[in-house]
């Protein structure tokens, strides 16, 4: 067996072993922002790909995020009942799309199933990944960065001025996915240790899926583009085109997330779309060692879970600027390595190698 | 058989004309240098071939097919391979990776296929590494195989680089001042490979300033001034070509 | 719309713009001597007038602008010295993320000491609703300090670049730092100075504008958009054609109210940046060959 998946096995018994801590000490609340912190890991991993192994950076992927949550909260809560008379409600009624649940007040809601919002979440994703992303991708340095940040400002922007998303209320009494007969995606405490597990299942297929991914073919085409792109380009690989994929399949991975975290939390607010969102991923991949998927994911464990407990209080922002700022001045390749010391100290002696720009 | 024809190939820069009006044939089996002065246009005209920049006009054929215009991706699945002046290898990867890179137009496992680790990538896989390490071993840098590329000694990661250009199996390999940096020793033992190559039955076209590599090694040379070319003639016909030492020769440290 | 309204929404384009076009400014300054974009050039504005606010408690306008505006200064030079001085030849995706990470240390220490409400400065002369007939426009004299000011800003800084010898010293490191150095000019002092020139330049715009505009200790990271939407625009590095992108681009989003809510504004304007970047990335003032010279 490949020692990868000998990792995957480890990180899978940690997982179970840290659920029976929670139940031993009688602190199964925990879960909760485990849970929490499994869906934007999903995300981390993607961007860590993106980031660290094809080498482009995004400061927008918490705009993806939205998107997902949006859409899926949208489609899940807006009443379709007055429309029922219309061909097209019609048709998508037939063909099982919707569903009806009853509200609040004791009425019944005609909505979008939340498996097919979860289909329509993930290719509006994917159209506007490819439309962003074409011209996007082409850019470099400096102007990759802004243009990301600009599309997440964007998205921010939109949800936080639309009355039909919320505005800055976000959109909320988004109802529970059911995956699979049974297995159900809620915020319930009585369903807490069921998410806990349907969350970092998640997690460990998107991680053997990006595991398979960075060692395979493709995996090397994409490192070899953030090596020298040039030279990947005469090799007969296709960058524009690779990189594009890379950015799409990534803003799937943090769609999705989007979507499921949103059916956990029951809703969803226009600061999942903040920058300051997307900064923290990056730094939370940046901390990770870059171009590391298993640092990636201990460090969001880590980080995310340490944020949703409240433990940095008001200065949550300031740690994370904090932390990429140290990250980067320090350890530019992460922290999780075997060189980390040496690199330290290679920083205050004269002569250190030149970078990469 | 012709496998390279270049026909009236232009190029300006601004008010420069880096490339004026170049024609010339690589026939299959050759090696063929391409030598000038300092802003002669051979690299342009080399950028041009391989797809770096499009021509302003004119026609390279390769293999029969018009490949002018075509993206550096587009020509390297065509047959082409180019080796770079400064050495262009990817970092934190090993001399095997970077080699494996070289690989990728022979593969065809996709997003798909490598995120779900498909049977048949298995075998891919396997093919790609063997091909790269028997490459490694043609080179005669087997043993470093595991070490960083770009950790490799100046000399080594030229080889490296001639050998990621190989692994494409190219029809046309492509050297951009391949000696360039190397120690007279090295100079020697590079120019031993490109023959070696040659032999196996590729076609290599070369930009070089080392003239004694040139001489000892090319069967066909292309001389460029200026951008145009004064020219393209055995290398002893060239040592006696008057123009040429007017041009050239008489002027560089030959 | 009434042509009131239209010499309204002019003046407010033409206000915004000039703002606009002191960030782009700032971002430029930088840019030239380090070829960094400081992700944190929309703090330095903030922390202007958030200064200025809180100096205005004990002393007279006027110096507690220069207060604000050296402070600034000093905080600009502390930064570069703390955070990029030292660093060898550090990549871009590094630059990028240290100078965001300086913009959320900054906006959280700005939301420590002075809260999350707005603030603002009285109006240099007037009040709120002090207008002056210009023209057949009623305009308040604020915008009239706001455009002196920056006009007066940009011709010093044209001759500060031209004429002393310091200028030229910066702009030498900007053609090229490795020759600059050859001949003795100091790079790195070159660089902490454009950082204290740009640190300075923004806080004043802070503190001319917040009248009108009030500032936040969050309002930072949009103008920083906007201002490298307007340095772009004009070609990064090119001051002089800055001042004209400010200009367009106040006034487009002035008028994008016309079609669409305000809340929009701000899609409108990075939609724009998105636009040029895809399809002039070296600006519409920039030429093409130029743009190929520079490192990206």
């Amino acid at each position: 067996m490949k020692a990868r998946y000998m990792q995957v096995l480890l990180f899978v018994l940690s997982i179970i072993a840290i659920q029976l801590a929670t139940t031993l000490t009688d602190s199964a609340y925990h879960l909760t922002q485990l849970t929490m912190t499994a869906y934007y890991t999903i995300l981390i991993l993607g961007l860590c790909m993106l980031v660290g192994y094809a080498g482009q950076l995004s400061l927008g992927h918490a705009g993806f995020f939205a998107i997902g949550g949006y859409m899926s909260a949208f489609l899940t809560t807006h009443d379709l009942s007055p429309y029922k008379a219309q061909a097209s409600v019609a048709l998508l009624a037939d063909w099982g799309v919707l569903t009806s649940r009853p509200d609040l007040y004791g009425g019944s809601l005609l909505t979008v199933n939340p498996w097919a919002a979860c289909i329509a979440a993930v290719c509006l994703t994917i159209v506007v990944a490819y439309i962003i992303g074409g011209p996007v991708l082409k850019l470099k340095g400096h102007y990759l960065a802004m243009a990301t940040l600009g599309f997440g400002i964007i998205v921010y922007r939109i949800a936080l001025a639309s009355s039909s998303l919320g505005a800055a209320d976000g959109i909320s009494d988004v109802p529970p996915f059911r995956l699979l007969p049974g297995v159900e995606i809620t915020g319930s405490s009585s369903a807490r240790v069921m998410n806990y597990y349907v969350a970092w299942g998640g997690v460990t297929l998107g991680m053997v899926l990006l595991l398979n991914l960075i060692h395979s073919r493709v995996g090397r085409a994409l490192s070899s583009i953030h090596g020298a792109e040039d030279a990947a380009d005469a090799m007969g690989i296709p960058t524009a085109r690779y990189k594009l994929k890379a950015f799409v399949l990534t803003a799937v991975l943090a769609s999705v997330a989007g979507v499921m975290l949103t059916h956990y939390n029951g809703g969803i607010g226009p600061s999942e779309a903040s920058v300051m969102k997307s900064v923290r991923y990056v730094a939370i991949v940046a901390v990770g060692g870059m171009a590391n998927l298993w640092g990636a994911l201990i460090m969001s464990l880590l980080l995310n879970f340490l944020s949703l407990r409240g433990c940095f209080g008001v200065y949550d922002d300031a740690v994370f600027g904090g932390i990429l700022i140290i990250i980067m001045l320090f350890v530019p390749d992460g922290l999780l390595r075997r060189k980390v010391f040496s690199d330290i100290k290679g920083l205050f002696s004269r002569n250190t190698p030149g970078e990469e720009t | 058989m012709t496998l390279l024809s270049v026909k009236d190939l232009n190029k300006r820069f601004g008010g420069l004309h880096a490339v004026n009006g170049v024609s010339f044939e690589v026939p299959q089996g050759v090696i063929k240098a391409l030598i000038g002065p300092n802003g002669a246009g051979k690299t342009t005209l080399f950028n041009l071939i391989s797809g770096t920049i499009a021509p302003d006009s004119g026609s390279v054929h390769f293999g029969g097919a018009p490949v002018q215009g075509l993206r550096p991706y587009q020509t390297a699945s065509l047959g082409m391979a180019r080796t770079f002046q400064h050495i262009r290898l990817f970092p934190k990867m090993t001399a095997l990776e970077n080699i494996m890179v070289g690989r990728h137009i022979h593969g065809k496992a996709g997003f798909i296929a490598g995120m779900l680790n498909l049977p048949f990538t298995w075998r891919e896989e396997k093919n790609i590494r063997d091909k790269g390490l028997e490459i490694m071993d043609f080179l005669g840098i087997a043993d470093q195989a595991d070490a960083e590329a770009t950790s490799l000694a100046y000399g080594q990661q030229r080889v490296v680089e001639l050998g990621r250009a190989l692994a494409c199996e190219p029809r046309l390999l492509l050297l951009d001042e391949p000696a360039a940096g190397l120690n007279m020793r090295e100079t020697v033992e590079m120019g031993k490979l490109i023959t070696r190559i040659r032999d196996t039955g590729i076609t290599v076209l070369l930009v070089e300033h080392d003239m004694t590599l040139v001489m000892n090694i090319s069967d066909e040379i292309l001389v460029l001034s200026y951008g145009q070319k004064i020219a393209d003639d055995k290398p002893l016909a060239i040592q006696k070509n008057s123009e040429v030492i007017r041009n050239y020769l008489g002027e560089d440290d030959a | 719309m009434g042509l009131d309204l239209f010499f309204q929404y002019v003046v407010a384009g033409i206000t915004y713009g000039t703002i606009y076009a002191v960030v782009a400014i700032g971002f430029n300054i930088i840019y030239n001597t380090t070829g960094i974009i400081n992700f944190a050039q929309g703090e330095f504005f903030m922390l202007g007038g958030m200064i200025a606010v809180t100096l205005h408690e004990f002393m007279p306008l006027p110096s507690a602008i220069i207060g604000a505006v050296v402070i600034t200064m000093f905080a600009g030079a502390l930064i570069e010295i703390l955070f990029i001085r030292w660093l060898k030849n550090p990549s871009v995706l590094r630059m990028v993320m240290i100078t965001i990470g300086i913009s959320i240390l900054i906006r959280d220490m700005a939301l420590y000491i002075w809260g999350n409400g707005v603030k603002a400065l009285p109006y240099f002369t007037g009040t709120s609703v002090t207008s002056i007939k210009l023209g057949g426009v009623f305009v308040s004299p604020q915008v009239l300090w706001v455009v002196g000011i920056s006009t007066v800003m940009v011709a010093l800084l044209n001759a500060f670049f031209n004429y002393t010898l310091l200028g030229r010293q910066m702009r030498a490191c900007a053609a090229n730092r490795t020759a600059a150095r050859l001949c003795g000019i100091n790079a790195k002092d070159m660089v902490t100075l454009s950082f204290m020139l740009s640190a300075a330049i923004g806080a004043l715009g802070g503190c001319i504008v917040s009248p009108i505009t009030y500032v936040q200790y969050d309002c930072g990271t949009p103008l920083a958009i906007k201002g490298f939407t307007v340095a772009i625009l004009g070609g990064l590095g090119n001051s002089t054609a800055a001042v004209g992108a400010g200009m367009i681009l106040g006034l487009l989003e002035s008028f994008s109210i016309w079609v669409l809510p305000a809340a929009f504004k701000d899609v409108i304007s990075i939609s724009i940046l998105l636009v040029i970047l895809f399809v002039r990335p070296n600006g519409i003032f920039g030429s093409a060959d130029a743009a190929k010279l520079k490192e990206f």
